[in-house]
């Protein structure tokens, strides 16, 4: 019998195992993004970035400003103050004017909602998109992306980061010569220094995991306390088990 | 005070048997004393049940059953609604632990024999229940109407349209529509939420009768009911209630500390309970990359991919389902526990939990060439297992063994010269595989003794 268990318990460390492996998946070449939930001062940040810079064209339909606040430690009148640009009010969802004609007029595609894409592209691809933008004469808006090929989206962080062009190397596939991006190098520097930069995308890629599950912060929180009680439960319930139990032969 | 319960139960026992049920299902059910960590599964698989029901009521009450509002109905349970991300959590989560507890529950049957006479009607409501399940999860996948929902459902209903003649309209009957859309998303909303649960329910009192009808089986295979004291009750046995109840309640408190490990730390499991497809909302027009279904369908989901024709996948796939409905009848080896078979049905089981899962891996990876030949030789092996299983109901002699290995290799042989294209370049060397199986399985016995099984003891042990 203890064989068979230990055999089980062996199989399923195996799949687990091919578990873990299959999840990967979400590996980026280009790192990390390294993001902290914990940290209210960096996601207020990436809240202001994200309101500023992408929350024109993107909505986030699912999420309400007071809940963002609340969540993030500001008061109602912060949030007015800082996150709404508009008539809209502070318990409202954080929805756009861009209609859906007009962002598919603009940019060939409406851009998509962004309150759970931390959810469906992961945060490091979220991370690498945002930091691997390069000029690209051949595209519509001027630049392309290493993360997400021909992507329709210009690169609205441009004044922070500065443009950066592709730097080629030759690799020989199939016995034939081929020029593919080695790395991108910045040409024209931003307002801010690379370090800066990273840690901008680190704060806005952070609130972006925030807001694909709000909940997140408080029930990590809550989780510890459950597992206490069920701690409890499983010696109480197993010394009663034992109680009972003791006669039986 | 206890005088006038006292009196009021017997006021309800006149008319309806509270007592009489108590007695026969709890207090006077007597169950072998040797139950192991493999029993805990039945009362699990109940928790899960009721779990299930409770949550989702809670989840109706928000959710919206329409094609413009069903994704967004969720982010706000998971927002806006107090305690709603934990309760759709608990749901989503309770699925994949309905199907681990499920699986675990089955696999004891296969370990102890829990199937064979005078049991085989129980397998049988298990099994619906188990089909019954497989229809609920499928159609609550849908429900969040997110990428994976909507094409999950479309390629799973597509399967329909392969059968021949009447496909096509089978297919159009069940979605209400020439592709999957609102009108079939309310009707599985339908079905999730009242059909199949009545269903299932039904099938789990009669799973239950049935049991307590015949009594348990126990981890030795051995019938407790031959061997009684005075009063007619079985020496080997205790009274369900107290015993097992209080036992059950450590299962239950260890079951729920792993649940609530994954559900407050973990929810997606990598991908793996709610996969990262799902959170772009359902649209016809852009198909995902890789539509893969959720973890506990990818072993026959692989099977039904290892034949290149998609009808005989349709057949093999639900070969691979119905087969196990037939397990009473084709291990008819009259050693119920796994303790007293032979090394070599020992071999044979674990290799097929390894099949299993290994199918269930390969069904969540895009099909390259080289995981496309293991799925057909794992599909293979999946069906050798039923065929070894039956070959050691009994000493067979040398010459049957070498007629029945010949007649496999050759039938696997024949598929693959007939049927089969080597697009890998590794048919040649995977065609061992089942042919190294079934020769230690089969063959094995003329050449060693590991087909010895031992004496089954007349009391249970421990």
């Amino acid at each position: 019998m203890k064989k068979i268990v230990l055999g089980f318990i062996f199989l399923m460390a195996l799949s687990g195992v091919a578990v873990a492996a299959g999840g990967s998946d979400y590996g980026e070449q280009f790192g990390k993004a390294h993001i902290d939930l914990g940290n209210k001062a960096s996601l207020q940040r990436g809240a202001k970035y994200f309101v500023n810079y992408c929350l024109s064209c993107h909505s986030a339909a699912y999420s309400r400003y007071n809940r963002v606040g609340q969540d993030l430690g500001l008061s109602d009148e912060l949030v007015e103050e800082n996150f709404i640009f508009d008539d809209k009010k502070v318990g409202d969802l954080m929805t756009i004017a861009l209609r859906n004609d007009m962002g598919k007029k603009w940019f060939g595609k409406m851009p998509p909602d962004l309150s759970v894409v931390s959810r469906s592209r992961g945060v490091d691809w979220l991370y690498n998109y945002l930091k691997t933008f390069y000029l690209d004469e051949s595209r519509d808006l001027g630049v392309n992306n290493l993360r997400f090929e021909n992507a329709y989206m210009p690169h609205v962080l441009w004044e922070l980061q500065g443009w950066q062009k592709p730097v080629y190397k030759t690799v020989v596939e199939d016995g034939k010569e081929k020029q593919v991006i080695d790395h991108l190098e910045l040409v024209e520097p931003g307002k801010l220094t690379p370090e800066e930069y990273d840690q901008v995308v680190r704060d806005l890629v952070g609130f972006m995991a925030y807001l694909g599950e709000p909940a997140q912060l408080e029930r990590k929180r809550l989780g510890f306390w459950v597992l206490l009680f069920l701690t409890l439960l499983i010696v109480i319930s197993y010394l009663l088990k034992k109680e009972y139990w003791k006669d039986v032969h | 005070m206890n005088k006038m319960l006292t009196g009021m139960l017997g006021w309800v026992d006149d008319r309806f048997p509270l007592t009489k049920m108590w007695e026969e299902h709890l207090s006077k059910y007597h169950a072998p004393k040797n139950f192991n960590f493999w029993y805990f599964f039945g009362s699990l698989a109940l928790l899960v049940l009721v779990l299930q029901i409770v949550t989702g009521i809670f989840l109706t009450m928000h959710y919206k059953p329409d094609a413009k509002l069903a994704f967004a109905s969720v982010e706000y349970i998971m927002r806006d609604v107090p305690w709603g991300s934990y309760i759709r959590y608990m749901h989503s989560t309770g699925a994949s632990a309905f199907f681990v507890v499920v699986y675990l529950h089955m696999f004891r049957g296969l370990l102890y024999g829990s199937y064979k006479k005078p049991r085989e009607l129980i397998w049988l409501f298990g099994m619906f229940i188990y089909m019954a399940l497989m229809a609920e999860a499928f159609m609550g996948y849908l429900l969040p109407w997110g990428q994976m929902s909507y094409w999950g459902a479309q390629v799973i209903v597509n399967l329909f349209g392969a059968i021949p003649l009447i496909g096509e309209q089978l297919a159009i009957w069940i979605r209400g529509d020439f592709v999957v859309s609102d009108a079939t998303l309310n009707r599985f909303f339908a079905l999730h939420v009242i059909a199949v649960p009545l269903v299932l329910i039904g099938l789990v009192a009669a799973h239950i009768l049935a049991l307590h009808e015949v009594g348990s089986n126990n981890p030795d295979g051995v019938e407790i009911k031959k061997k009684k004291d005075a009063n007619g009750i079985p020496l080997d046995s205790v009274p369900f209630h107290p015993y097992y109840t209080v036992k059950d309640i450590v299962g239950v408190s260890v079951f729920l500390f792993i649940f609530v490990v994954v559900m407050f730390y973990a929810p997606e499991m990598g991908g793996y309970f709610l996969e990262h497809a799902n959170f772009v909302p359902a649209d016809p027009l852009t198909t995902p990359e890789h539509i893969a279904p959720v973890w506990y369908f990818t072993p026959f989901y692989t099977v039904l991919r290892a034949v290149p024709n998609p009808f005989g996948g349709v057949v093999a796939m639900g070969a691979a389902v119905v087969i196990l409905f037939f397990l009473p009848w084709i291990d008819q080896n009259p050693i119920k526990s796994i303790r007293y078979r032979s090394v070599l049905h020992k071999l044979n089981l674990f290799v097929f939990v390894a099949v299993f899962l290994y199918l269930g891996y390969l069904g969540t990876k895009s099909a390259t060439p080289v995981l496309a030949e293991m799925a057909v030789r794992f599909s293979e092996m999946y069906f050798l297992f039923f065929a070894v299983l039956w070959f050691h109901n009994k000493p067979r002699s040398a010459g049957f063994s070498y007629t029945v290995f010949a007649l496999f290799i050759g039938a696997i042989t024949l598929y693959d010269l007939l049927f089969r294209q080597d697009t890998s370049g590794l048919m040649m060397y995977t065609w061992f595989l089942p042919v190294v199986y079934l020769a230690v399985t089969i063959l094995g016995p003329i050449f060693s003794n590991l087909n010895a099984e031992k004496p089954v003891p007349e009391r249970v042990t421990e």
